[in-house]
């Protein structure tokens, strides 16, 4: 099924909660979902007989100077179709969004990188700790505004 | 002889206090810079919990701040074991992106590059799992092929390990001149040597022992946790990009798809993985075989469709391939600028790690360090 399609059939089981959907040239087209229905869409995306979207693929945030966005990469090994989903979080304060790791256990460690590296929260998650930085360590490197520090523990970081 | 008695224990009703054990971060048998927080009931495995990123080195952070050939090298160092399968994802991913369309001999170059690669690292692969089990010999065997195997590397791009070979929109270097004959003395010596490993390795008794019916993954588990790659394969789903999504050439290769199939055990066990490993060298030595016969003769500028200047419009798409230890993909996002916006790495080894507590329950320790070893992690990759 087509990227196009699978927004359609979704945006009439789900209304308002799916936003828009986006093609760009060359690019991948994705699906933008509200905040408040991704875990709904991730549900009805992996039980639904004609999606079966059963193996998530990839997770990942991505700073957009104004806002932060959580995409989502899923794939259904069963009827060999792809679909991109996000999620648009225009509060930089204090990002948050509903863990999908109970649809799928891949979300687990995703989410936990996706909150180390941005600060996302991930509302749900079982164990939403620091994965790959220290557990005590300051600040979310990849956000545009993040700024390295001088000194981690009293020691200089050498660059 | 006397006949040998075994004794009935029924672990289920003997409990001792639980402790806890720390496995590495230095430690030989977490292939790498990995520590393990390890609950023990006795020698039994209770609970299981992956402390990563000693090795963090900000891939995605650095990749923010270079060009788009420069990231090359950093895609080097992520699996530092099987380096020309991961340049090959971000390569084909940004051709397609940037609409270039490299000569015929270009592709056949990079998929006998990709498949000697597999074979390195599955060599590798198989011969650690030996080592972590006790059997020495073929370790020697093994890496005494994959030697070859990186010579012809050195040969092409000047490094061992680390190659920066793959170009977008192009090579590095041409081949060297004999490549095709080299290549087929490399399959001739990987198939010998798959013949003696198989004896003296997967089908001997105490390898058996060691790896039949521990780690099992039933097939839901896998595609819930999202593993892929010969872990996968190991459950008995039949899942390859290489044939279900074909990139690049793969598709004029004849291959089969190689599974688990629960011989000496229970279907997705240790062994099963390694056997797909196995088997899988055979399959690239076939796809290698191919492409030599098929490779256009003659020599080819290699950089002519190398852009001066790369600068995309603005866009994003996720590029993945099949490399060794399963679906490596690159989600990048381009603001029309010199440099990417974002550069997120779909690991392969970080989802096959995480569903190590779940099947390494209710093991003995010694159990754990082979469901460890078969899941062929690398920690570059991992902590990237």
């Amino acid at each position: 099924m087509t990227a196009n399609k699978i927004y359609e059939k979704l945006k009439a089981e789900l209304g308002e909660g799916i936003q828009e959907f986006v093609e760009m040239p060359l690019s991948d087209p994705f699906i933008v979902v509200s905040r408040d229905t991704i875990l709904e869409a991730c549900l009805v995306l992996r039980d639904e007989p004609e999606f079966l979207f059963d193996y998530m693929v990839n997770l990942s945030g991505v700073d957009q100077k104004d806002s932060f966005a959580v995409v989502y990469h899923l794939y259904s090994i069963k009827l060999n179709h792809r679909v991109v989903m996000k999620v648009i979080l225009t509060d930089r304060e204090s990002p948050s969004v509903p863990s999908v790791e109970r649809v799928w256990k891949t979300a687990n460690w995703h989410e936990r990188e996706t909150f180390d590296m941005f600060g996302i929260t991930f509302d749900g998650h079982p164990n939403l700790i620091r994965i790959l930085t220290p557990y005590d360590w300051v600040g979310h490197p990849l956000r545009k505004d993040y700024k390295t520090p001088d000194f981690y523990k009293g020691l200089k970081v050498p660059y | 002889m006397s006949e040998v008695k075994t004794f009935e224990i029924d672990f289920g009703k003997v409990h001792s206090e639980r402790m806890r054990l720390n496995v590495g971060p230095q430690h030989p048998s977490t292939h790498g810079v990995l520590r393990l927080e390890v609950e023990l009931d006795g020698e039994i495995v209770t609970e299981v919990i992956p402390h990563i990123g000693y090795l963090h080195r900000c891939f995605e952070k650095h990749a923010e701040n270079m060009t788009y050939p420069q990231v090359i090298p950093y895609i080097d160092r992520m699996d530092y074991i099987a380096a020309m399968n991961n340049e090959l994802p971000y390569v084909l991913g940004m051709e397609k992106f940037l609409e270039i369309k490299v000569a015929e001999k270009i592709d056949y170059i990079r998929v006998i590059c990709a498949e000697l690669n597999r074979i390195a690292n599955h060599q590798l692969a198989v011969a650690t799992f030996g080592l972590d089990s006790g059997a020495f010999t073929p370790f020697l065997f093994f890496f005494r092929d994959r030697e070859m195997i990186i010579t012809l590397f050195e040969r092409l791009s000047g490094g061992r390990l680390l190659y920066n070979y793959f170009w977008i929109g192009g090579l590095m270097n041409d081949t060297p001149a004999n490549f095709g004959d080299d290549c087929m003395d490399i399959v001739k010596q990987v198939r010998a040597t798959n013949a003696e490993s198989l004896n003296l390795l997967m089908y001997n008794e105490i390898f058996i022992k060691r790896t039949a019916n521990v780690g099992i993954m039933p097939a839901d588990v896998a595609v819930n946790y999202g593993v892929s790659g010969p872990v996968l394969r190991g459950s008995g789903l039949p899942y390859d990009l290489r044939r279900s999504e074909p990139y690049s050439i793969y598709d004029r290769f004849d291959f089969d798809v190689c599974v688990g199939k629960g011989e000496v055990g229970t279907l997705g066990d240790c062994w099963d993985r390694n056997i797909v490993r196995m088997n899988e060298m055979e399959e690239s030595c076939k796809i290698i075989e191919q492409a030599v016969a098929q490779m256009p003769k003659g020599s080819c500028d290699v950089r002519e469709f190398v852009p001066k200047r790369i600068k995309p419009a603005k866009g994003e798409f996720y590029t993945k391939a099949e490399n060794p230890k399963g679906e490596l993909g690159f989600y990048i996002v381009s603001d029309g600028s010199l440099k990417p916006t974002r550069v997120r790495s779909r690991a392969t080894s970080f989802v096959n790690l995480s569903v190590l507590p779940e099947i390494s329950k209710g093991y003995m320790i010694a159990d754990l360090i082979m469901i460890l070893g078969s899941l062929d992690i690398v920690l570059g990759e991992i902590d990237r």
